[in-house]
């Protein structure tokens, strides 16, 4: 048998060609491994081992595997993703942030305005006026931990954008390509997550036993 | 001795909407010299050119996080005495011992109270 791992004489060995290949080539594209399974095809003649014929079966399946995934993903529209219902969620959910905020400015004046009264009078309504005041300002935080969840949402839709976006690019389908997406940047401060689930966070007296912990 | 409430407040966080609900808070109770900052940065500027006896910062903000500000206010001799509280929706274990490494008076979780915040005052000001 032919041995093609040596060199021809004064030649580069095909394990070297194929470190070289690989190393300027880092990330297959299946449109390449489809045309590769095509010419090995188009070029095998004669009589085949069982082994050979094994081997042939095998990559037939291969590449009737990847030209069945870019049809599977050019019939789901998956650049639809990126170009309408990802921006679509977001703008939506900018809107919500803007509204609330809106909405706890307005309570917020309101509120001053409540809060100015109590100054003006005395005693029990003074006192009732003033609680009613607080617990108001106590909700309108709400917006604040909102804001934070509803960043932390779009930081994940805009993840899955860059994903679907990657998916469109590597399988030639769809017209979309990684470039066209906006970077992500997940690498967040491991510290910053923002607000838990309530399940899962830890309440006040949680951190104030914590922080006793260090006296 | 009473809590000087003619003292000086800062109070740091990018939402403009908190540091208006922390102001009035803290106008309830008394507190009337309120100072504001939208970022770490903007704050440390503030204290080195004035006078404040406490700090109330949130954590989560750019381009100097309210630890970072933390780190900088008890690296800083004129200032490292004052007390800080963080307030912050960063509630994970690993964040509040990272806080109190730095040097945190007194740590308040988001979601809080009027009573909370006036409890942990009154715990970093020495009179609870």
């Amino acid at each position: 048998m032919h041995d093609l791992i040596s060199p021809p004489s004064g030649g580069i060995a095909l394990a070297d060609r194929l470190a070289a290949i690989r190393a300027s080539h880092p990330t297959p594209d299946p449109s390449a491994v489809e045309d590769v399974v095509r010419a090995v095809l188009l070029t095998m003649t004669g009589d085949l081992t069982a082994q050979e014929s094994s081997l042939l079966a095998e990559v037939e399946e291969l590449g009737k595997t990847i030209a069945s995934a870019k049809a599977e993903i050019a019939a789901l529209r998956v650049d639809d993703i990126t170009i309408s219902h990802i921006p679509f969620a977001t703008d939506e959910l900018d809107a919500i942030v803007a509204h609330t905020a809106s909405a706890t400015h307005a309570i917020l004046e309101s509120c001053e305005v409540l809060d100015d009264a109590a100054s003006a009078t005395t005693g029990e309504v003074s006192a009732r006026l003033q609680d009613a005041t607080t617990k108001i300002y106590e909700a309108c935080s709400f917006q604040d931990i909102t804001g934070q969840r509803i960043t932390k949402v779009v930081t994940t839709l805009k993840a899955i954008e860059a994903k679907v976006a990657q998916i469109v690019s590597t399988f030639g389908v769809g017209g979309g390509s990684i470039d066209d997406v906006v970077a992500v940047s997940m690498g967040e401060d491991e510290l910053l997550n923002g607000p838990q689930l309530p399940a899962l966070a830890m309440d006040q007296s949680d951190i104030d036993k914590l922080m006793a912990s260090f006296d | 001795m009473p809590i000087d409430k003619a003292m000086n407040i800062l109070i740091v966080d990018d939402y403009k909407t908190m540091l208006r609900i922390i102001r009035n808070l803290l106008k309830q109770i008394e507190f009337n010299n309120v100072e504001e900052a939208t970022d770490g940065s903007e704050a440390l500027l503030k204290l080195r050119s004035g006078s404040y006896g406490l700090v109330i910062s949130d954590w989560n903000m750019a381009p100097m996080t309210g630890l970072q500000l933390l780190q900088e206010v008890r690296a800083d001799d004129r200032l490292k005495a004052t007390p800080f509280i963080m307030i912050t929706a960063e509630s994970k274990t690993e964040n509040v011992v990272a806080a109190k490494q730095a040097g945190v008076s007194n740590y308040i979780v988001k979601p809080f109270n009027a009573e909370t915040l006036r409890d942990k005052i009154e715990k970093v000001l020495g009179h609870a």
